[in-house]
């Protein structure tokens, strides 16, 4: 009788690109309910303008690169930088912010640079980064969260507000809009306030700022949770989040007048979803156990350089791309010892 | 990294981890239910000559001679080359090129024997008392009974219980952590013969002068644990201690049992001699109890016949030399859904593409798999880069880097990030969620090193044979010019010795020519005239000797005869 | 006015030091040349149009010749010599000769005359023979250069390829990556 012959292992491999994406998306959902009902469904609006475009970004990236389609679009990595980009952008941006951003992220920060797995940079903060440094006024513009602003926007006004820019009644978008907790601050120590006074605004109850607790709250949990099923290692958020708080605590304890508490500075702005869902990218991340350590700590401590010193209120996206590049040589500086070898 | 094992009548023994590592599904049910069987006697034997060393073994029988049980058929001088033994009676039918079970599907010089189902055997000489035999004497019968490793390496036992004199031993591992999934052999000798490996296990200590001997049995093999506490409690086991280690893949490898055991590593680049540690598998030990104390060769060894693809499957004590397709008929032969056929395990054994291959000393499963029991082609995705595969490596390599290096041909990187120190045990792959054929890669890398290698040294060799007839040419052409610029000068003089004799000569034949004016064809004149006479025959095959071919002298003779007549004239 | 003298004694203390780093660092012979011949392939069979592995190796140092001449190199010698060179890898030149798989020399024994124009013509000794004896092919110093083939006037020697053995055997390259 005769066989087919093929190559060892036999078992089948137990898992598989898609489903990790899909856990990640999973894992998305607490935070992302946090934001839907802290600042309204405006968030779900720019998600599906971003799912949208990354998909037909995807296809035809890959059918100019004579690649298969269908199988490619299955393993959800577009998807998953949808998201992550959709979720980092104010809720009333217009749509066409998602759109270009989510085109720039997966054309020119995955695909030309390969595709899956070829790409140095996380094409979710590249995009990010391409509109924060190109369209300033409409990402910086937040609404305010729930508890501030009295009577919310229906999914019906979140829509016209993206694709018409119309509101209800007579709002105008300056009047609605409103600065992060992060952004306040900045602009207020510029204007050389001390923290007592700019945190004593309504904006600033609890621990990271009104609303965004929440958020960050909500990432936490997901992010726990991909660490308990293991789609993530622990290295990178334990690196980030240390070396965020214990900077954070550093400078809170020389000077709390101008330094946030390292509480604050973990729950707010993008500090847990960059630790969980952003800085773990892996294929743009370290590899090496230690040097995941440090390419976490080192992003934690570049965000709190920028926050404090830098030109922007939030440095999670920096940071990553900075990190991105330093991966590479982290990684060559950190290989374990192997079995046998000297140490 | 070091915890305690306990439970049970075992003794407590510290265990260590190692790195990475799987749980897999053992599927060793199937094959452990049925008690050990012996195989029938089959038609025909077939035995293949290639070693590991790349040699062939040489036949010491002819096609028509008849062989007896336990025969030596082939042999060979290097102690890397054990002899092989005729595993039954019969005729040595042929000795030609038949598939080989190797992974290249290649074919080699085997000898094949027609039994006669007599089963007749040379008379067996053991040893009762093996302490009387000096460890060099019984490392002698070790090599003269063919045992080689049982564990699937094959690597001859007289070397490997030979450290030398510089390495002390104080530890011998015998190996029962059958780690990969499906494989019961060594699960089937532990339950059903103790004894031998216990015997052989001491057997061992004495050669090795080690003080010690763990053997290590996986803790989900039962059977096998309570056998062998049973039979340790029959006899005078002292030195040889029981150790459980847990379930992991690939615990059974023997770096990682090392290293589980006794905390140590081996070397890179050394052996577990270097840290005073032998490692046997327990199939070895008891062919050596069965050599030494019965004078057996390895003609049989047991080997797990198991998959959906079978219909009884079992573990059966096989003659070497059977067909696997006899294997597989006594186990009740093919089910209908039988689609794969793998010798070894499904993690590090090969695909065959038919069962009439010969079952040789290193197989230790017959795997034939039924519908999508097995995989074959995966479809591959590129490589995400999580370390997933990294962290799963027993040998704490980093397998991504390995890939990224291999696929772009940079052998040189590849071989610094420690390829060769890759025990291809396929953890990689089955956790990479990319699909991604890992260990398909580095063997392909490696293979690329090891060519790469040989042809450099090929080169290297060349351009020194080059270079050399470059100066001998040069060397030979500066003499030629010196020699010339001589014989210019010396013409010049007139008063070379060559040619003051040539005159002389010439002189003489005027002379004698006028003296005898009635001819030259007188044969004794014939005679006295040459002054140079024919070679003899020695001087032909000396001449020829320096041209480095032997001629015919009498072929010489004559056509150096021919000029010598016509100078005369 | 003072900035010009500045830069300039700069520019003059500069050069000093280049000119004698040049003469103290200086590396006798040309390694380029030795670096470029230990990535040839040593079959000196001239296919190149040079008389040998060496003066190919010079003749690229020099810039007279291109990296893509040396067909039993093959297209990995090619990649070896860009990758050296740091020049992009061109396709072999078919003008030079194509790759063939590895040969050796055989002689037919029943045609050879003995006449040793193809030991003159081997670059490395493999044939033994001598005038009026029998020649014969030492396969394991065969290069496969082929110099041997035309010099022989009965057409007595031809090029068979190497068999694989379990020895030389290699794990195949799997399949590129689905995507």
């Amino acid at each position: 009788m005769r066989f087919p012959t093929a190559q060892a292992p036999f078992l089948a491999p137990v898992n598989s690109v898609n489903r990790i994406m899909l856990e990640v998306l999973v894992a998305l959902i607490p935070g992302l309910a946090a934001l839907v009902w802290q600042f309204g469904p405006g968030v779900l609006v720019q998600c599906m303008i971003a799912l949208l475009a990354a998909e037909l970004g995807e296809a035809a990236m890959l059918s100019l690169r004579r690649r298969p389609i269908v199988p490619t679009l299955k393993d959800y990595s577009a998807a998953l930088t949808a998201v992550l980009l959709a979720i980092s952008l104010p809720p009333l941006a217009p749509w066409w912010i998602p759109a270009f951003g989510t085109l720039f992220a997966i054309i020119i920060g995955k695909h030309l640079y390969g595709g899956l797995g070829y790409n140095p940079f996380n094409p979710a903060m590249v995009g990010y980064a391409v509109l924060l440094i190109s369209f300033p006024q409409h990402m910086t513009a937040w609404l305010p969260p729930k508890e501030l602003s009295g009577s919310a926007l229906s999914f019906a006004d979140n829509w016209n507000a993206i694709f018409s820019r119309t509101l209800p009644w007579d709002m105008t978008f300056d009047a609605l809009t409103m600065a992060t907790p992060l952004d306040t601050i900045k602009t207020q120590l510029g204007l050389n306030r001390l923290l007592d006074e700019i945190q004593s605004g309504g904006l600033f109850s609890g621990i990271g700022g009104r609303g965004w607790q929440w958020v960050n709250f909500g990432f936490l949990l997901g992010g726990l949770w991909m660490l308990k099923r293991g789609i993530i290692a622990w290295q990178i958020p334990v690196g980030f989040l240390a070396a965020l708080f214990a900077v954070a605590l550093l400078f809170f304890l020389i000077d709390p007048a101008v330094y946030p508490t390292p509480l604050f500075q973990c729950f707010s702005g993008a500090a847990m979803v960059g630790a969980f869902f952003i800085a773990t990218d892996p294929v743009s991340a370290s590899t090496t156990p230690r040097g995941r350590l440090i390419y976490g700590a080192l992003i934690g401590l570049l965000v709190f350089v920028i926050r404090s010193w830098g030109g922007y209120p939030d440095g999670v996206a920096f940071a990553v791309l900075l990190l991105n590049l330093a991966a590479p040589t982290i990684d060559h500086y950190t290989r374990p010892r192997v079995y046998g070898h000297p140490t | 990294m070091a915890r305690t094992q306990g439970g049970g009548s075992v003794n407590l023994f510290k265990l260590w981890n190692f790195h990475g590592g799987l749980h897999l599904d053992g599927h060793k049910r199937e094959s452990c239910r049925a008690p050990l069987a012996v195989a029938h006697l089959p038609e025909r034997l077939v035995f293949p000559l290639q070693q590991r060393n790349g040699e062939d073994s040489k036949p010491v029988i002819a096609p028509g001679d008849r062989v007896l049980k336990g025969q030596v058929i082939a042999h060979d001088d290097s102690p890397f080359n054990p002899p092989i033994h005729a595993s039954s009676s019969g005729i040595v039918r042929a000795i030609e090129d038949l598939p080989l079970p190797h992974p290249s599907g290649l074919s080699g010089a085997c000898i094949v024997i027609e039994t006669d189902g007599e089963d007749a055997a040379i008379d067996f000489a053991g040893i009762a008392d093996y302490r009387q035999c000096s460890p060099d004497e019984l490392r002698r019968m070790i090599y003269e009974a063919g045992i080689v490793g049982l564990g699937g390496a094959a690597f001859p036992t007289s070397v490997k219980v030979a450290p030398g004199s510089d390495r002390k031993v104080d530890t011998l591992i015998l190996n029962g952590a059958e780690c990969e999934p499906y494989i019961t052999c060594d699960d089937s000798l532990l339950s059903h013969h103790p004894e031998d490996v216990l015997e052989g296990a001491k057997i061992l200590l004495h050669i090795l002068q080690a003080e010690r001997c763990l053997l290590a049995v996986e803790d989900d093999m039962p059977d096998a644990l309570a056998a062998l506490e049973k039979a340790k409690r029959c006899g005078d086991f002292e030195a040889i201690q029981l150790v459980r280690v847990p379930a992991i893949y690939p615990t059974g490898g023997e770096k990682q049992l090392i290293s589980v055991l006794t905390g140590r590593e081996v070397p890179m680049r050394g052996i577990p001699a270097d840290i005073g540690i032998v490692c046997q598998n327990v199939g070895t030990a008891a062919a050596v109890y069965n050599a030494v104390v019965h004078g057996t060769p390895l003609i049989s060894r047991i080997v797990t016949v198991t998959g959906r693809g079978v219909k009884q499957p079992q573990n059966i004590l096989a003659r070497i030399g059977t067909p696997l397709a006899d294997l597989i008929q006594q186990c009740g032969g093919h089910t209908n859904e039988a689609e794969r056929l793998v010798l070894g395990g499904p993690m590090m054994g090969f695909g065959v593409p038919t069962d009439d291959l010969p079952l040789t000393k290193s197989a230790n499963c017959i795997l034939v798999a039924g519908r999508n029991e097995l995989i074959g082609e995966k479809r591959a995705l590129p490589c995400i880069r999580c370390g997933a595969c990294a962290n799963a490596c027993p040998v704490n390599l980093l397998p991504q880097q390995l890939y990224w290096y291999g696929r772009s041909d940079q052998i040189e990187r590849a071989l610094d990030y420690n390829l060769f120190d890759c025990i291809e045990c396929g953890c990689c792959d089955y956790v990479c969620p990319s699909h991604i054929p890992l260990v398909q890669h580095f063997r392909a890398t490696k293979g690329k090193a090891v060519a790469k290698r040989r042809e450099r040294e090929k080169a290297d060799h060349a351009r020194l044979r080059f270079e050399s007839r470059q100066l001998r040419k040069e060397q030979e052409k500066r003499e030629r010019a010196e020699s010339a610029k001589r014989k210019k000068e010396t013409l010049g003089t007139g008063k070379a010795p060559e040619i003051l004799e040539a005159i002389e000569r010439a002189k003489l034949r005027r002379a004698e020519k006028t003296a005898q004016p009635s001819g030259n064809s007188d044969p004794i004149d014939h005679d006295k005239r040459e002054t140079v006479t024919p070679p003899t025959a020695a001087e032909a095959h000396r001449t020829s000797a320096d041209t480095g071919h032997i001629e015919n002298p009498s072929d010489d003779r004559k056509s150096e005869a021919q000029p010598m007549s016509s100078e005369i004239d | 006015m003072l900035t010009v003298f500045v830069v300039c004694a700069l520019f003059a203390l500069f050069g000093l030091l280049l000119g004698y780093s040049a003469r103290r660092f200086k590396v006798e012979g040309d390694p380029l040349v030795d670096k470029i011949d230990a990535v040839l392939p040593q079959t000196q069979c001239g296919q190149c149009g040079f008389p040998g592995c060496r003066p190919y190796a010079e003749a690229i140092a020099r810039g007279d010749a291109d990296i893509n001449q040396c067909p039993p190199g093959g297209e990995e010698g090619v990649i070896a010599l860009a990758d050296l060179l740091g020049v992009e890898p061109k396709p072999l030149s078919a003008e030079h000769g194509v790759e063939k798989p590895k040969s050796v020399a055989i002689i037919d024994e029943s045609k050879c005359i003995g006449c040793t124009l193809c030991i003159q013509a081997c670059p490395v000794d493999a044939i033994l023979g001598a005038a009026k004896h029998m020649h014969t092919v030492i396969a394991s110093e065969c290069t496969g250069c082929e110099l041997c083939v035309a010099p022989c006037p009965v057409d007595c020697i031809y090029m068979e390829p190497v068999k694989e053995t379990l020895a030389t055997w290699r794990w195949p390259e799997p399949k590129a990556v689905g995507q």
